[in-house]
């Protein structure tokens, strides 16, 4: 972690701690800045472009009706501007804050830059419960009820997701402590499990199964409605509204879990939040997107080169780049091949991957 | 009479005609004959093409491969399963036709919030499928005199099929359909299957009926089953090499290796029950029992399915 203050150090004059702190601010108020700008400029983007054509003007006139309650409401473009376009920016912009921040809560945790929500089960246990939900749902859930299995599944994931980080959790905690190497451990274990009761899914399952089941694992912003919004978003914007309390404990727990507890930090409640909030996060957004890869783990890892370590800054500034990528790259996989449309998946990797990579080739001085 | 009343004059007239000669437009052609159409499915837009309307089509899903000309002459709408709702309003279809194995299924929702109509054609692989979906796709688009036609004709077919398969005689043969081969593991075709359904209709034995959809199966399973006849999809480059193919210890065990029979056919013909099922049936069962006596209305024609052996 000194890395973020050597680099510092040898862009602006610092010859005192203080002078290298005062930079370090500065540089992370204009990254945040930045951030808010770009998020906002994707957004605006996001809404004017995408398959069918509509003039901007035209967009903002039908938004602004659609604020007012005024004028049309059931022509073509409206619809496919405030049923399609808004609530999938909306949906893009929660998914990926929570995601990334998702993402930084666990290496905060783990004190790991290369923990991701994966570990604490909520990823398999989401899988899981979807992959249950699609194969078994057509015995399970009796005909009579009318209702689509498939319609069940972001409930199930998200079930899923919660109680296997549960059970972990539990396993974990002894006396009131959570060790997180057992946590560590433990989570592998039950991935596995969950890898291996997947595997059987996938083989009693029909053709048309597995192919439901692999393409919500590559993950997809295209089934985002309202309905789904108002279910996910308390969820979500309750888990970032949650992280800034976070902040000071997990800059305490770089330090240890020993030094952090001597600093005055409740270190047992703020794991538990953690691992709670990460759950609840990680399973809201796997229920509405499917598996969407690559977030969690790279925003915080690329924030952390630029604007450092300090999770007061670390947390939002994640929050809004996850949340700036993921409507990027939806802008991208809903129009590049339009009138068809990409797996997010693919394109949050594909745009985030090479700058990663160009941004550690970089801080190695192998290019300029 | 001043410049204006003339002008207002007129307007009266256009105001009042304008309505009345739309009326009478519509009334008297069928309300669906300028209907745009997206269809999704492959053997949606074959029975579209079959039935002449391949015209009202505004796109086509990537399964749309027969006619060939289908994905070229028409905007590719992506992947029947992951279809994109705003993608598919682009193209401002007036309706839009599909296999129940169409989706997501909030996509199809927002399609249809949207005032856009979809209509769901199954699947089963059955003659009587085939004919229910070109009745049903031809009263969609106002087509039902083509499509009671070309019911007839694919009627006639599966009945000339029916004969020449009662005139089949010998011991039956086995076949095994593979799906794909990876890493040297087949994905064969098992009961309930389009490949089991074609197999039958072309006077063959599924080899492997304990099999439930297309699995992956073991080397031993494969053996144990004794294929006579390897049946695969022809893919262009990725059709099976019956030299690969008989090489792999499973199939060199088979009755199969010995004649080094290996029958490729083109996808959508063999599995896609749709107008060229018959024909595709016969031409399967030209390569697996070489003395049948085929009636010609099952051969040739602008329709007509190679097998290759």
């Amino acid at each position: 972690m000194s890395a973020g203050v050597a680099g510092s150090g040898a862009s602006v004059p610092a010859r005192t701690p203080a002078h290298a702190l005062a930079a370090r601010r500065a540089r992370a108020r204009l990254g945040l800045v930045a951030l808010v700008v770009l998020v906002v400029a994707l957004s605006i983007l996001a809404l004017g472009a995408g398959a069918v054509a509509i003039p901007p003007g035209r967009v903002v006139a039908i938004l602004r009706d659609a604020a007012t309650g005024a004028g049309e409401v059931a022509t073509r473009d409206a619809l496919v501007v405030t049923g399609i376009r808004l609530p999938r920016l909306l949906m893009g912009l929660l998914v990926g804050a929570a995601l990334a921040v998702a993402g930084a809560l666990m290496q905060g945790l783990f004190r790991n830059p290369l923990a991701d929500p994966g570990l604490v089960g909520v990823s398999s246990g989401a899988g899981l419960a979807a992959g249950v939900t699609i194969v078994l749902g057509e015995r399970l859930v009796p005909a009579s009820l009318g209702i689509d299995p498939f319609a069940l599944l972001p409930i199930g994931a998200f079930l899923g997701g919660l109680a296997s980080t549960l059970v972990l959790y539990a396993i974990a905690t002894r006396n009131g402590r959570t060790s997180i190497a057992t946590m560590l451990l433990a989570g592998i274990a039950l991935g596995a499990l969950a890898g291996a009761a997947s595997g059987v899914l996938a083989y009693v399952s029909d053709d048309r199964q597995l192919r439901d089941l692999t393409f919500w694992s590559l993950g997809s912003l295209g089934g985002a409605t309202w309905a789904k919004l108002a279910v996910i978003a308390p969820i979500l914007l309750a888990t970032l509204a949650a992280t800034p309390i976070l902040a000071r404990a997990l800059n305490a727990l770089v330090l240890g879990e020993a030094e952090a507890y001597h600093l005055g930090i409740a270190v047992e409640r703020a794991k538990a939040a953690i691992v709670v909030l990460v759950a609840a996060a990680v399973g809201a957004s796997v229920a509405a997107a499917g598996v969407i890869g690559f977030v969690g783990i790279v925003v915080p890892h690329l924030l952390r080169l630029v604007v450092g370590p300090d999770h007061r800054v670390l947390l939002p500034a994640s929050a809004l780049l996850g949340a700036g990528l993921l409507v990027g790259a939806d802008l991208v996989a809903r129009t590049v091949v339009a009138p068809a449309e990409l797996p997010i998946g693919i394109v949050t990797a594909a745009i985030g991957a090479p700058f990663f990579l160009w941004l550690l080739l970089r801080r190695r001085g192998l290019f300029p | 009479m001043t410049l204006s009343e003339t002008a207002d004059m007129l307007r009266t007239i256009v105001l009042l005609a304008g309505p009345t000669l739309v009326t009478l437009l519509l009334a008297a052609s069928p309300v669906a004959a300028s209907e745009r159409l997206v269809a999704a499915g492959g053997v949606v837009t074959e029975i579209l093409y079959a039935l002449g309307v391949e015209g009202r089509i505004v796109g086509v899903d990537t399964t749309s491969v027969h006619p060939p000309r289908a994905l070229e002459d028409h905007p590719d709408v992506g992947y029947l399963r992951a279809l994109s709702a705003e993608g598919v309003l682009s193209l401002a279809p007036d309706r839009v036709i599909a296999t129940d194995a169409a989706g997501p299924a909030d996509a199809l929702d927002l399609v249809r919030q949207a005032g856009v109509p979809i209509d769901v054609v199954g699947e089963e692989p059955t003659p009587a499928g085939v004919v229910g979906r070109i009745r049903t796709i031809g009263a969609l688009v106002g087509e039902e005199a083509r499509a009671d036609a070309l019911a007839a004709e694919v009627e006639a077919g599966f009945a000339a099929l029916q004969e020449a398969r009662a005139r089949v005689d010998g011991s039956p043969v086995r076949v095994l359909f593979v799906l794909s081969l990876q890493n040297g593991r087949a994905m064969v075709g098992g009961a309930g299957t389009a490949a089991d359904a074609i197999i039958a209709l072309a006077g063959g034995v599924n080899a492997v009926p304990e099999v439930a959809g297309y699995k992956p199966v073991t080397d031993e399973a494969i053996i144990a089953a004794a294929p006579d006849v390897v049946l695969s999809i022809a893919r262009g480059d990725h059709a099976l090499d019956p030299d690969a193919l008989f090489a792999l210890p499973a199939f060199a065990l088979t009755p199969a290796a010995e004649g080094r029979r290996l029958v490729s056919m083109d996808g959508l013909a063999l599995l896609g029950f749709g107008p060229r099922t018959p024909q595709a049936a016969a031409a399967l069962m030209r390569a697996l029992h070489p003395g049948a006596e085929i009636p010609a209305v099952l051969s040739g024609g602008a329709d007509a399915v190679e097998a290759t052996r």
